[in-house]
């Protein structure tokens, strides 16, 4: 088996490979993301800002006490952020644990939404402490079930204690299952790998295996989507792309609340990967309380005044 | 005789229990009512306003939620801290306005005696504003009067500390929290108090001071969604209908008060809640 040509499926091919990618310069990265984040975006910029960022939001309710009602609410949501306004874009998807997704592809649907994705947490979510047969048996269970995209976890102690491969054959196994049927995120959850380096590491990894995505966090660690994380997997997946000709996405999750971060992570993008990763398709940020920040900030924006949070919904 | 380097003090914004600097970077010089230069003071923007209501809406359950009794206790802690800087309050006000030394104190003790008495209403208020309702059936019906939410105020701009004080006190002891604009020629004296505010338990965004431009930041009070009331008791009246007029979109509550001992100016910023309780056997 030959993955993008650069290892064979084998483990001393894939610590060869991981070995030899440079080290990161920790300190370089941080005052790289923290000059980036000085950026002033303003006016037409920001108002274009905000919209690309709408929809670049994967609505995302992860809680254990989720019921049917919430997630139909959340989805409604998603296709029209703002019911007032019909000008606001719909979020990139929703994202749900996977006894949910039935029910979110469900009312999607019945609300005209068919092009709107569900994403579904998966691979036992959020530790990945599970046997290899109940989370293959999970992915299965939630494409069955209508999820378009996967997000699934690293197996982070296999990862630490340098079982690369089985990190690897993990993620081929899941993407397997995925086949053309769903996308593929993973999760590499920087806030337990604790150095930089391990995130380069962990992106090339989950590249080399497959994924169409790597994301940041399960966002039940702190800290999670910083920049510097943010930058060092953009600069992989832009490197990639150097290599490959295939572009990779990326997502960032957890502690985006604002507006002024969301925009802070465009920036980083444009200037880091690129103006192709500024879609979509190839960007999202995972969030719940941000999108109502962006749709005050748009309302401030069309308005002409601060808004209050007592004109957008509660989730 | 080599002299001392006078130390100045850097008067800044008091915002959510911090004193940061307007994030616009402006100033402005504040001057003696003879011309002489006195210090800078921040020039606060549109933005340093959004985030005052930030806080003062984060900080506003809390309060709300504190019993009528700690409310008065603390306003009264505002009103001893006060008393124990008199002197630098005076030297302040005669800088700013010229009055004479023993004016000055006046107006320190003025303020100090209002903060005690609006610090008493707090547990008054519903025996005042509050009733119980004959109605036709086996209920008793209460009405309750409640705290209104983030309200902001544009102080007095000729007593600098009793004025402001007239207009933060009646707000702050129902539950409210406030995001108040000081007097834009004498500022002084509202960002000291600041510096009394801090030391005095009220918790942290319960009240921001801004210092800046009535007629830049006026406006954005008025519209502002997430602001409940509107104190402009320091705008000139032939302002106020414009600012009435901005505030229509979220029925804000606008008043203008004369007096500074008036209950009215507590009950101007508080709901009636009306409750249906059963009477039973």
């Amino acid at each position: 088996m030959s993955f993008y040509g650069l290892v064979d499926g084998s483990d001393a091919s894939l610590r060869n490979y991981l070995k030899q990618l440079p080290g990161v310069d920790q300190v370089g990265a941080e005052a790289r993301a923290a000059m980036l984040a000085t950026r002033s975006i303003k006016t037409t910029s920001k108002a274009w800002a905000i919209d690309t960022a709408i929809a670049m939001v994967d609505l995302t309710t992860l809680e254990g006490a989720d019921t049917p009602g919430k997630v139909q609410a959340l989805c409604a949501k998603a296709f029209r952020p703002d019911p007032t306004d019909s000008s606001v874009p719909h979020v990139g998807a929703v994202c749900v644990y996977n006894d949910m997704v039935g029910i979110a592809r469900q009312h999607l649907d019945a609300i005209g939404a068919h092009e709107l994705p569900v994403a579904a947490v998966s691979t036992a979510f959020p530790s990945g402490r599970a046997s290899m047969a109940v989370k293959l048996q999970d992915t299965k269970d939630a494409i069955d079930a209508g999820a378009a995209e996967i997000d699934m976890v690293i197996d982070r102690g296999a990862f630490l204690s340098g079982r690369l491969i089985e990190v690897f054959q993990e993620i081929v196994a899941i993407r397997e299952v995925c086949g053309d049927q769903a996308h593929l995120k993973v999760i590499l959850e920087t806030g337990e790998l604790v150095t930089l380096d391990n995130v380069r590491k962990a992106s090339y990894l989950a590249m080399l295996a497959g994924a169409h995505f790597i994301k940041t966090s399960t966002g039940k660690v702190a800290p999670a989507a910083t920049a510097p994380v943010v930058l060092v997997m953009l600069e992989a997946v832009r490197d990639f792309y150097d290599l490959t000709k295939v572009r990779i996405g990326v997502k960032p999750a957890g502690g985006i609340r604002t507006t002024k971060d969301a925009i802070k992570q465009l920036v980083l993008v444009n200037e880091t990967a690129g103006p192709e990763w500024l879609n979509p398709s190839l960007f999202r940020i995972g969030a719940s309380a941000l999108l109502n920040d962006l749709l005050m900030q748009r309302m401030k924006m069309s308005d002409g005044y601060y808004a209050s949070p007592n004109y957008v919904t509660i989730d | 005789m080599s002299g001392r380097l006078e130390v100045m003090k850097t008067y800044k914004l008091y915002i959510n229990g911090a004193f940061p600097r307007t994030e616009s970077g402006r100033s402005y010089e504040i001057t003696s009512n003879k011309g002489e230069f006195l210090a800078n003071a921040c020039l606060a923007s549109r933005k340093d306003l959004r985030d005052a209501v930030v806080a003062a809406r984060a900080a506003q359950p809390g309060w709300a939620k504190a019993t009528a009794f700690n409310r008065g206790q603390i306003m009264y802690r505002i009103a001893e801290m006060l008393e124990g800087r008199s002197d630098q309050f005076a030297q302040e006000i005669s800088l700013q306005t010229g009055a004479s030394a023993k004016e000055s104190l006046q107006e320190v003790s003025d303020a100090v005696d209002l903060l005690v008495w609006y610090a008493g209403w707090s547990d008054k208020l519903p025996s005042l504003a509050g009733s119980t309702n004959p109605v036709t059936g086996p209920f008793y019906n209460f009405t309750i009067p409640e705290a209104l939410g983030v309200v902001g105020a544009i102080a007095s701009i000729d007593k600098p500390l009793l004025g402001f004080v007239a207009a933060v006190a009646p707000i702050l002891v129902s539950g409210n929290t406030a995001v108040a604009l000081a007097s834009s020629s004498a500022p002084l004296s509202a960002i000291s108090f600041a510096e009394v505010v801090a030391t005095s338990d009220l918790p942290n965004g319960v009240l921001n001071i801004l210092s800046g431009q009535q007629s830049e930041l006026a406006p954005w009070f008025a519209s502002h969604m997430d602001i409940d009331g509107l104190d402009i008791s320091g705008l000139p009246s032939d302002q106020h209908g414009s600012i009435k007029e901005a505030g229509v979109e979220n029925l804000k509550r606008i008043s203008a008060f004369t007096k500074n001992n008036e209950p009215g100016r507590i009950l101007a910023f508080m709901e009636a809640k009306t409750i249906w309780h059963p009477i039973g056997n």
